[in-house]
């Protein structure tokens, strides 16, 4: 469905993303995950046309959309949430949703009918007709979610919707996820909430300072030295190593 | 989706009653002349309140409207109505190119409202310079009452022909505060990033707003002709229209419908009153508008409106906002 093909970006002197690829099937969930400052978002960015790559190529359905724009993109399917919330803040959650909805729709009604369909759906169901500025951090986040689906996506792309949100409230909208995914969207996700990547993903990637070091089953990527170093430093795995048969 | 039309159609009833109620030619002259800067307004304000394009050079599309109609009429002998059509379509036209040349070049916030100030500038000196356009004597129309000359002698006639078209622009306001180009135009206002990841093409919206909104505020010019039979480069592309037009918008309530009519009536009403009450003061109504407009900058953003809605449902729960609801100032939390 999708395919990153060397994507190289550069923001003067600094390689943000360093030819990284990767490849996202019809109907998976696909985990992306690295360090802070490996890369992540931009890549999402040049995903969904808002950066222009430096080099490489975006696939989408076998094609080239490297050139398209970003409302584009949205039409041809690809959706985006930011990671750093992005609401129509002087509007209500439905006014807010709607905008996504109006996509594929374009009578008000339609539009409205939908927006309030997919709010139920995020759990903003009691919070239609509050002002999007009033929400908490967990309510922002559903919102960015309720707005990226309204637009019917085919690749949903979800940028640490996870993060900010306690325990609870994760695993209140972990299985909203999967059911997405079980309508036959797929998901492309950063995420740094380990436990929600293990429930979610059956494929992880990873990026490490602009680069793609790992790719596999989470289980499998979690114990990769090159994985461990990463997060933790260069040794960490061969310490980590030792201090287990160290235990055993 | 009947939603907001009632209080149209009540503020127009008001008006149009009004010369059945008022003989006085003094009162009906500010009622045509409110009208018109009202309509000037509402131009404004779908461009600047709905879509956020801040815009002070408002009197680019007034001049344009008001000379092509006068230029129409006086050197081609141009029927009047078929002059205000073409008025209104170079409005249309004037908008699309500023708004090509300024928002592909991304241009936003102060540096769009600089740029527009600087193409009405351009366009007054021109038009102060040119043979064509009359030059610095200005354009005379002929004095020939009539329906088919668009000239009235009767004060009341011309009220009505103010208020139809103030009304359409109401009617036409409210159609896109429901449809999905006004839904597209906030979004377009509020978050730009945002509109384009749910598909929103910024660029074309943009363009949209502004040749309706320069086919509105044209109207309003050509209208100004046909009031006072004259126009020269500083009434038709002076910068006092540019601020009359963003004045009542933002006094009435930006971005509301009803926002331009209710702003510009105040805000003439008490200059008016002040003028009754202070003598013969030069300037002092320009005082009171300066006072008028720091007041709802610092006090009431959302205009006259804005802080009739916060009174009325205080202490209430917030009732569901009209469409195009007022700016909330952004809140932005890093996660
Ligand atoms: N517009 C920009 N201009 C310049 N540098 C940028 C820009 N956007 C990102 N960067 C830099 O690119 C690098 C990658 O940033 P990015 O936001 O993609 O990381 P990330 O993996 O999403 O991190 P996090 O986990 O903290 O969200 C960082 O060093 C960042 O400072
Ligand atoms: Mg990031």
């Amino acid at each position: 469905m999708l395919e990153v093909e060397t994507v190289t970006k550069r923001f003067g002197g600094l390689v943000a993303v360093d030819a990284a690829s990767l490849e996202v099937r019809k109907g998976q969930i696909v985990g992306l995950i690295g360090p802070n400052g490996a890369g992540k978002t931009t890549l999402f960015a040049v995903i969904a046309g808002f950066l222009k790559p430096t080099s490489g190529r975006v696939v989408l359905e076998g094609e080239d959309i490297t050139g398209e724009a970003p409302h584009i993109r949205a039409r041809l399917g690809i959706a985006r949430t930011f990671q750093i919330v992005q609401p129509f803040a002087g509007l209500n959650v439905r006014e807010n949703i709607a905008v996504g909805a109006y996509l594929r729709h374009r009578s008000a009604a339609d539009a409205h009918a939908k927006a309030d369909a997919v709010a139920h759906r995020v759990g903003l169901g009691e919070d239609l007709a509050k002002p999007a500025s009033s929400l908490t951090v967990a309510g922002r986040k559903r919102l960015e979610l309720a707005r990226a689906l309204a637009t019917e996506p085919k690749l949903l792309l979800l940028d640490e919707v996870l993060a900010g949100l306690n325990p609870s409230e994760v695993r209140d909208i972990v299985p909203v996820i999967q059911a997405i995914r079980e309508d036959g969207v797929t998901i492309l996700m950063i995420e740094h909430v380990m436990q929600a990547v293990m429930n979610l993903c059956e494929q992880v990637y990873v990026l490490s300072q602009g680069r793609m070091i790992s790719e596999g089953a989470p289980e499998k990527v979690c114990t990769d030295p090159q994985v461990v170093e990463a997060y933790l430093g260069k040794g960490a795995a061969e310490r980590l190593a030792r201090m287990e048969t160290g235990h055993a | 989706m009947t939603r907001g039309y009632l209080s149209i159609i009540v503020v127009l009833a008001i008006l149009a009653a009004l010369p059945f109620l008022v003989a006085s030619n003094v009162v009906l002259n500010f009622v045509v002349f409110v009208l018109i800067i009202t309509l000037t307004a509402q131009g404004w304000n779908l461009l600047g309140g709905v879509g956020g394009q801040n815009s002070f050079g408002h009197a680019a599309f007034f001049g344009t409207g008001a000379y092509v109609s006068a230029m129409l009429q006086v050197h081609y002998g141009v029927n009047a109505w078929v002059a205000l059509a073409a008025a209104i379509a170079g409005g249309a036209v004037v908008g699309w190119i500023i708004g090509f040349l300024s928002f592909r070049a991304g241009l936003k916030g102060s540096y769009f409202a600089l740029v527009t100030l600087a193409f009405a500038e351009v366009l007054r000196i021109l038009a102060n310079a040119m043979e064509f356009t009359g030059g610095a004597a200005g354009l005379l129309l002929k004095l020939d009452t009539g329906f088919w000359n668009l000239q009235f002698s009767s004060r009341a006639a011309f009220v009505w022909l103010a208020l139809f078209f103030v009304a359409l622009a109401l009617f036409i306001s409210q159609w896109i505060a429901n449809s999905r180009f006004g839904a597209h135009l906030v979004a377009v206002r509020e978050n730009e990033e945002a509109a384009k990841a749910l598909g929103v093409d910024v660029l074309a919206v943009k363009l949209r707003a502004i040749t309706i909104s320069g086919a509105i505020t044209a109207t309003a010019g050509c209208l100004y002709l046909q009031y006072f039979l004259y126009i020269d480069a500083n009434i038709a592309y002076g910068v006092w229209i540019s601020i009359e037009a963003l004045l009542a918008a933002m006094v009435g309530g930006r971005g509301l419908v009803l926002g331009p009519i209710i702003g510009a009536f105040s805000l003439h009403g008490l200059g008016e009153v002040t003028k009754l009450a202070a003598g013969r003061v030069p300037g002092i109504d320009l005082a009171v508008y300066g006072a008028v407009l720091i007041l709802v900058v610092g006090f009431a953003p959302g205009g006259i409106l804005g802080l009739i809605n916060k009174l009325r449902f205080r202490g209430r729960p917030r009732p569901e906002p009209e469409k195009a609801a007022t700016p909330a100032p952004k809140t932005e939390e890093a996660a």
